[in-house]
């Protein structure tokens, strides 16, 4: 499953995609976000509880502003850099 | 004069809440009576199934308190059935207040409710769904399983969303149940407002009525804003056919037509919620009733 957080605005489009397929869990990403807003969330596939990084409740509505400071480099954010499964990746793109 | 000032008081907003046993057979001869609570941020609804069959459900409001709200909701779905919550073998809660769903067995997510109920209300045909929620409006892409493949939620306001819907029917002094209809009483389209929050929104709504602008013409505008939204929202995860909307905005033809008309694409019809249950804005408690039989299922054969 895919999971894009984010939103779309005149300036752009910006999403924090996790393939919950890929994220196997282990957590790095929370804990390299500058901004605290990634955690670990459970969802469920195929019955089976899985543990998933996921933006939290808090910050889903104003990612705009929480993931500021890391747009400019979508691939060199750190979340991106610390995910090994390449699970999790940033997309900016400004509105032409 | 007070009494002539109440009756004056009408409350544009409120929609209605009720509920309904479907099945004509009785749950006591049902081998599994599950149920699923999905407390929202504007509504709660509980369905209650009898070996994976709507036996009955209920639609409320949501109160301050999110256990509270849950109870109740369950309790309304078993009145006058003879049911009792121990009668009810697995409980699975949704929902914005899904943490919160005191007798629930477990929470599972609203996005994999959705995607199961629109399975189960549609088929399995169904591969992209729209929902309108009360505070946020998800698109979700599924496989003929009703297994969830990509969702996206929406950035950052509740315009567009029941709750908005709820501001503009008291501003316009239209019944919330009838904006989709007024605002298709436009002869030409106009312009979409230019704001997308409901706070700015409602101001450049009292802008317009004040140079003149007919109550339909408002509403027009504000619905064509949300629509625009809200497509794009679908652009972005692909809007594969058939194509759905659940939630409470599913019974919002105004929304829903503008859609229709942007993306080129026309939904599955509404069922006839009123006989079957089958009410889009059930979705969820739908998805978490069906969840619990089958998580029930799978903890007596372990």
């Amino acid at each position: 499953m895919m999971v894009y957080y984010g939103y779309r605005d005149s300036s752009g489009e910006y999403y924090v995609v996790v393939d919950s397929e890929k994220c196997d869990g282990c957590g790095k990403c929370v804990q390299q976000c500058p901004q605290n807003a990634l955690e670990l969330g459970t969802i469920m596939v195929d019955l089976e509880d899985k543990l998933v990084a996921a933006v939290t409740e808090e910050h889903r509505r104003k990612i705009k502003y929480t993931c500021s400071p890391c747009k400019p480099e979508t691939s060199a954010a750190p979340c991106v850099l610390a995910c090994e499964k390449k699970a999790l990746t940033c997309t900016w793109n400004p509105e032409k | 004069m007070s009494n002539d000032g109440s009756k004056d008081k009408v409350e544009y907003w409120r929609w209605r809440e009720y509920r309904k046993t479907v099945s004509s057979k009785s749950w006591r001869d049902a081998k599994i009576v599950t149920a699923g609570v999905d407390v929202g941020s504007v509504s709660s609804k509980a369905i209650i199934m009898a070996d994976g069959k709507i036996y009955s459900y209920s639609i409320m409001r949501t109160g301050s308190n999110s256990p509270d709200s849950a109870r109740k909701v369950l309790d309304w779905a078993m009145e006058g059935t003879g049911l009792s919550l121990d009668d009810i073998k697995y409980v699975v809660g949704t929902g914005y207040g899904r943490v919160n769903v005191p007798m629930a067995n477990k929470a599972v997510t609203e996005i994999a409710c959705h995607a199961k109920g629109a399975n189960y209300i549609w088929g399995p045909t169904v591969r992209t769904i729209l929902d309108v929620g009360g505070q946020d409006i998800k698109a979700i892409r599924c496989d003929e399983n009703g297994r969830v493949t990509s969702f996206l939620m929406n950035d950052k306001c509740a315009a567009g969303t029941g709750r908005g819907m709820e501001v503009f029917a008291d501003l316009l002094k239209v019944p919330v149940e009838e904006i989709g209809e007024v605002s298709l009483k436009v002869d030409v389209e106009p312009d979409p407002v230019s704001c997308t929050c409901v706070v700015f929104a409602k101001t450049e709504a009292v802008g317009l009525l004040r140079k003149g602008w007919p109550k339909e013409r408002v509403l027009a505008a504000y619905t064509r804003a949300m629509a625009v939204r809200m497509s794009k929202l679908l652009e972005r995860v692909g809007c594969e056919k058939d194509f759905v909307v659940t939630g409470g905005q599913s019974k919002n033809v105004g929304i829903v037509t503008r859609i229709e008309n942007i993306i080129g694409l026309k939904r599955l019809p509404m069922p006839n919620y009123e006989e079957n249950g089958l009410d889009p804005m059930v979705a969820g408690a739908i998805g978490a009733a069906l969840f619990a039989k089958a998580l029930y299922e799978k903890s007596q054969a372990a």
